[in-house]
Formats: structure tokens, sequence, C-alpha cells
């Protein structure tokens, strides 16, 4: 219809066009709801209507010890859920990818079903069964380690607080690995031949040829990997919610931003949700990983272009 | 092919036609619930036995998932599609219905005098004024047993603190089984199964419960700090990895009659009977000295409530002034064995656990659980801290007094009693 009436200088509306379900959908179910809840966290339900309260919720958050305490507590266990995919999951990923990629390498196609297979398992399925699996009355891992002789090394590792955030982390890991693994294994298929060859032309083979010609052609995949780990693993709530419950036990030792927020904005058995509050420190959540993001963007892959063809 | 579906669609609206006339001589009441296991009970006992003296009163009962129940109730409150009868949730939850008025005053309800002022307690205002629904029932905590292995051991069932440990000193030494099942992971089971099973010996039940929430009582006081100096006690008596050890774990290890002692809410009681292949007894928390008074945690759990906006709001009494009724309470009560009624009136029961447990409340005094009245309205959550520092305490990783302390320092933040 809009064909027929097509004036001398068209105006490209297709572009709109194109774009519009995109905008639509994304402004829809992201954009208004991030600021819907920017705008909550500014408020505070008083005598059952809302009120502007200005940066109230915040100083509550950061001033009032019942808020802050929990808030760093989670902050810092969330850094150290962070920390363990970083030193564990990217180095493992990358080395799986590496050895998949290797050309003499049988069975290539399974081994990489086998180890992506859990990232698209159910959050609830992974905690279940970790759970089992570590449990000290009917778990495998006991008589797993008895076997090896190990015994004496087990502990209830989900009830203890100095080992229960590093266990539910490696579970995590264990799960995840297969995304790093992927996407390095693209990017080293995508390294061009011609490259490879002139290496091996100039005596550089094996290790020394993942070293120095690989891994600076795979930064830039390095680069995405860590942040999406880095996104993830702050928005992450799943895991320890089925695995330890709303109240991140034991001494809220597991308990991370996410479940920090669903306690606050949903509320916990007798404690009643708190919307305002909630919204505070999902807008803290935000600025974590809008900064994190950023100092990536910003400081590490302006640096890594030159890798680059 | 048309024609047959035309034929279809006119058998079938003349079906509905018809049963749309049907219910409109009668007043139908739906029934909001979170009970969906209860479904069957209302459908096939509680409803007709109503229905039966109440003619032209029909019931429906149309339960939602209890993680919804709040939420779910809450929108069909405001929208105005909430059926005339509300499950109450008890104290805050309901108490915000309440005072938002949609749930109706029931202070004056023929039947509401057959219940006890604790009873009574989760559903009313702070102030004991307007009560908004009926108690429907309660769980008791106490411990069952497993009576094999007290026979076995040749054990007596304890009744005193000393006894207690004595069993439990026995059962450890023999080796067969595990002394108690019970788990911190899960961490309320060593608040509720624990700190609020054994608690009210200590606090001597509504007098203390009542002083903490005047403020003339702290919960550093030797007598609420006391549970949990028993509790750091258990620990040497709960099966190998407690603290990764989760409620169906405990569950399970009693029933499969790996454990001797199992601290436990009556409301296990169907499930066990289901589960296990041993007999069973129950025991009430032991007091510190024989002679002693002693005290239960008699829980008002779930009640029922009018929904203010309902179009038959004197049907919806007719048929709550039933529930406040004996009638209705000897049918639930056997119907779900350790769910006990609020009535005054005794109910006779036919489960032998489900008689011992309710047999406590003509020799003990009830009290409710101390968190839940007021006291779990601030932040941090009382409830929620009792939860972390209990299993803490078992655990070992806090003392009973620093436990107590933190609880105190917590809920001294943010409650100040009305003087």
């Amino acid at each position: 219809m809009a064909a027929q009436t097509r004036p001398k200088k068209p105006i490209r509306w297709h572009i709109g066009v194109f774009l519009a379900p995109a905008v639509l959908v994304y402004t829809a179910i992201m954009i208004l709801p991030l600021a819907g809840t920017l705008q909550l966290s500014l408020f505070r339900n008083i005598e059952q209507s809302q009120v502007f309260v200005g940066l109230s919720n915040f100083r509550t958050l950061f001033g009032d010890p019942n808020w802050s305490v929990n808030f760093w507590n989670a902050l810092r266990n969330n850094v150290w859920f962070f920390i363990i995919h970083m030193l564990v999951q990217n180095p493992i990923g990358v080395l799986l990818a590496a050895l998949l990629s290797s050309p003499r390498l049988r069975f290539a196609a399974f081994y990489r079903t086998a180890i992506f297979v859990p990232t698209i398992l159910s959050f609830v399925i992974v905690g279940f069964a970790w759970k089992l699996i570590l449990s000290p009355i009917w778990g495998v891992a006991p008589h797993l380690m008895d076997f090896v002789g190990l015994k004496s090394l087990f502990t209830p590792w989900l009830g203890k607080e100095q080992y229960a955030l590093t266990a539910l982390s490696l579970v995590s890991v264990w799960q995840f690995v297969g995304i790093p693994m992927m996407l390095i294994y693209a990017a080293l298929l995508s390294i061009p031949d011609e490259v490879i060859e002139a290496a091996e032309c100039d005596g550089i083979t094996g290790m020394a040829q993942f070293w120095k010609i690989k891994l600076p052609l795979i930064l830039p995949s390095i680069g995405i990997i860590s942040i999406l780990t880095f996104v993830g693993n702050f928005n992450a709530f799943d895991l320890i919610y089925t695995a330890q419950g709303a109240l991140a036990g034991p001494n809220y030792s597991t308990d991370i931003l996410g479940t920090f927020l669903y306690r606050a904005f949903f509320g916990f058995q007798l404690q009643v949700g708190d919307p305002n509050m909630g919204a505070a420190i999902a807008t803290m959540m935000f600025l974590i990983i809008l900064a994190g993001v950023c100092v990536y963007l910003f400081l590490v892959q302006t640096r890594l272009r030159r890798y680059q063809f | 092919m048309t024609t047959k579906l035309l034929t279809a669609l006119l058998i079938g609206t003349s079906i509905l036609g018809t049963t749309g006339i049907a219910l409109a001589e009668d007043v139908t009441l739906n029934i909001e619930s979170w009970r969906g296991d209860d479904l069957t009970i209302w459908k096939d006992k509680l409803i007709p036995a109503f229905e039966a003296k109440n003619p032209g009163i029909k019931v429906v009962f149309a339960p939602s998932a209890p993680t919804e129940y709040d939420a779910a109730l809450g929108a069909k409150l405001s929208a105005g599609s909430a059926g005339d009868l509300i499950t109450c949730r008890p104290f805050d939850k309901s108490l915000e219905l309440f005072k938002k008025g949609n749930l109706a005053d029931l202070s004056s309800l023929p039947g509401m005098d057959n219940f006890s002022p604790v009873a009574k307690a989760a559903w009313q205002t702070d102030d004991g004024k307007s009560s908004f629904c009926v108690p429907m029932a309660s769980v008791i905590h106490g411990f069952i047993y497993n009576k094999d292995a007290f026979d076995k051991l040749g054990l007596k069932v304890p009744t005193t603190n000393e006894e207690f440990y004595a069993v439990l000193d026995k059962i450890k030494a023999d080796g067969t089984y595990i002394p108690m099942a019970m788990g911190t992971k899960d961490l309320w089971e060593a608040a509720t199964m624990g700190y609020q099973n054994i608690g009210p010996n200590y606090w001597k039940g509504e007098e203390g419960r009542l002083a903490l929430i005047k403020g003339e009582q702290k919960l550093t006081d030797p007598q609420w700090v006391e549970p949990y100096k028993e509790l750091a006690k258990w620990k040497p008596y709960l099966g190998d990895g407690f603290e990764a050890q989760t409620y169906p774990d405990s569950q399970n290890l009693f029933t499969l009659g790996r454990a001797a002692i199992y601290p436990a809410g009556s409301w296990e009681i169907g499930l066990f009977n289901t589960q296990a292949q041993f007999k069973m007894g129950a025991f009430p928390p032991p007091v510190q000295k024989a002679g002693d008074t002693c005290y239960i945690s008699d829980h008002t759990d779930i009640g029922m409530g009018l929904n203010a906006a309902s179009k038959h709001p004197e049907e919806a009494k007719k048929f709550l002034s039933w529930v406040a009724s004996p009638d209705f309470a000897t049918i639930y009560a056997n119907a779900l064995p350790g769910f006990f009624s609020l009535n005054n009136t005794p109910v006779k029961m036919e489960d032998p656990l489900a008689q011992e447990f309710v047999s406590w409340r003509g020799k003990c005094k009830s009290t409710i659980r101390s968190t839940y009245q007021i006291l779990s309205r601030g932040t941090p959550n009382l409830e929620n801290e009792t939860w972390v520092e209990s299993a803490n305490v078992i655990n070992g990783t806090d003392t009973p007094e620093a436990a107590a302390k933190k609880l105190q320092d917590g809920l001294d933040s943010w409650y100040k009693p009305a003087k």
C-alpha cells in the first residue's frame, strides 16, 4: 500500500519498520522493567501509598547495619563466586577446547556433547542432583571416596560454612564449563591454516604454538567469556536457591546478591517482602554489572583489538 | 460434519444451560485455600456433611498452590473475584488482609466461644478485640520415637532432661541406631523442631512469650538462652554429616528405622504412618526436673475467614459457624491425623499417635511459637534469624549466648514494645 503513494524523495520507512519489532519488544520486556525497578527504588511504601523518598532506601541499604552487613556479605560471596569461575571454569574451558581441537583426538564430537550437556540442564536438576551426590547419608561421594581410601577427607561440604560456597561454585563450574569450551573451540577452529603453517615453517610447534600463536588469537574470545561469566555470576540465584534455600545457609555463607534480593523483594516465611528495598538492591546489582561491563568495554576490549586480523 | 458439530454444540449449551439454572437456585460458596492436599477430604467428607444439613447451600473447595496462594489471593481480592471463604494463614498475613478490609470481623460469630484465647490469638488484632478467622487446626511439637528400638534396648520414655540424655547416651553406646534424626542444612528444622519444641518448658509458654512481646523479658535472659544450651548438647547425638542433612533426609532416616528419636511436629503423623514399618510412640519435650509443669508448642496453623466482599455473607457465616462446631472438628481431625482441632470440646480421634500428641493438652500448658506474633514484622526478621542461629548453635559455630545476643540486638533495632 505504502509503495503506491511513494514520495519523490523516499523516506526510508523500511529501516524503522525493520527495527520496530526488536525495539518494541526490547523496550517492553527489558527497558521498561529496568526503568520501573530504578523508579521503585526511589519510593517507599508509607501508609499503603508509594511516597518518593529520594536515595533514602540506599542510605538504609548502606547505613543501617541490618541491611549493610548482609549486603557486603552477599557482595563478598558473589566476588568469591566469580573468582572461582574465572580461575577454574575458564582455564578448564580453554584447556578442553585446546584438547578438542587437536586433530589427533578421536571421539571429539562425543566429548564435546558430553561436556556441554550439563549446561542445558535445569538448575533445579543440577542443584538437586549435586545435593544428593554430596549427601553424607545417601550420596555417592562418600562411597566413591571410600573406594580410593580418601573417606577421611569427606565432610558434609554443603553444610559447612567454610566450604559451602566454594562447593557450590564448583558445581556451577561443572554445569557451565561447556560454554567457554564451545566459544574457545569455535575461535580455535577459525584461526586460518596459513597462520599455523607459517608458524610451523618457523619451527613453532606443540605447546609453544599454543602459547605464542593460538592463545593471542583467542584472547578476544576469552575476554567475551570473562564478561559473560561476570554478568552471569552477579545475576546468579537459581543454584543457591535450589541447593541451599532462600536463606542461603549455613549462616548466610552462600548468600549472594541474587538470594539477598529475593528475600528482600519477595519476603520469606514470616518476612514480608519489601519491593522498594528489593528494587534498591536490584539497582545496585545493575550498577555493579554496568561498571564491570564498562571496565571491559573501555579498558580491555580496546586493547584486544590489535590482535585481530 | 457441520450438522454434527452444530448438534454437539446445541446439546452442549443445553446441558450447560440447565446446570446454570440448577446452580442459580442454590447459593454457591467458594473456598480459597492453599491446602491442595486436602481436596479429597473436603470433597468427599466435609462438604457433603455440611450440605446434608444445610440444603440450598453449595460449597466448592478451590485450592491454589501453597507458594502462589498469598499472591494469587491478594490479586483476586483486589479484583473482586476471590471466593466467599478464605483460608487464613496465621498472624500478620491475615491481619494485613483484615486491616485492608478484605476480611470481615467475626468476633460475634456463633461458635467463636468454642475456642480458647490462645487458639484465637493467631487471628486477632494486636489488642485482641476483633477476631477475623475461625481457628481450624494446630500442630503440636514433641518427639516421635521408634518403639521397637526402645523395646530392644530396654529404654523407658524419658520425662526429664536427665532421663532424655541418659536415653540418648544408651542409644549412642549401643550403636545400632542414630540417636536423633535431625539435620541443620534446611535451618528451620533446628529452629522449629529444636528451639520452638523444647523452648516453652524454659520460658514457661505463654507467660514468657507475652512477656517478650511486652518487652519485660529479653532473648538474652536465662530462660531464653537455656534452650540453646540444650540444643548445643544435641550435636553428638545427631547422625554423621548432619550439617548437610536435609529435612527429607531426617524423615527418611527415621522412617527407615535407622534413627531412634525424631524431634517432630504432629503433621508428620500421616506420612510416618504410611512409611514406617515399626511401632511408633511419642513423648512431649522433657521437663527440667521431675514434677515441673510441662509446656507444649500447640501452634495455630490454619483458620478460615469471610471475604468482606462476599455476596452471600449470611450463608458463609452459617458455614463458618459449622467450621467452629465439634462436628467439623471430628471429621477434620480424623481425616488429617496430626492437624488437631482447636475446639474446646475434645475430639475423639482414632489414630493412636495423634491421640498421644493431643493428650498432652490435658497435662501440659499450650503455647504458640514465640516468634510468630508481632515479633517478626521488622528487619531483621526474628523468625529467619532464629532459623539461622539455631542451626549455628547446633553446628557449634555460635555459642548459645552469642546467638541469643544476636537475636536480641536484631529485635532491639526495630521493635519498641508498647509501654
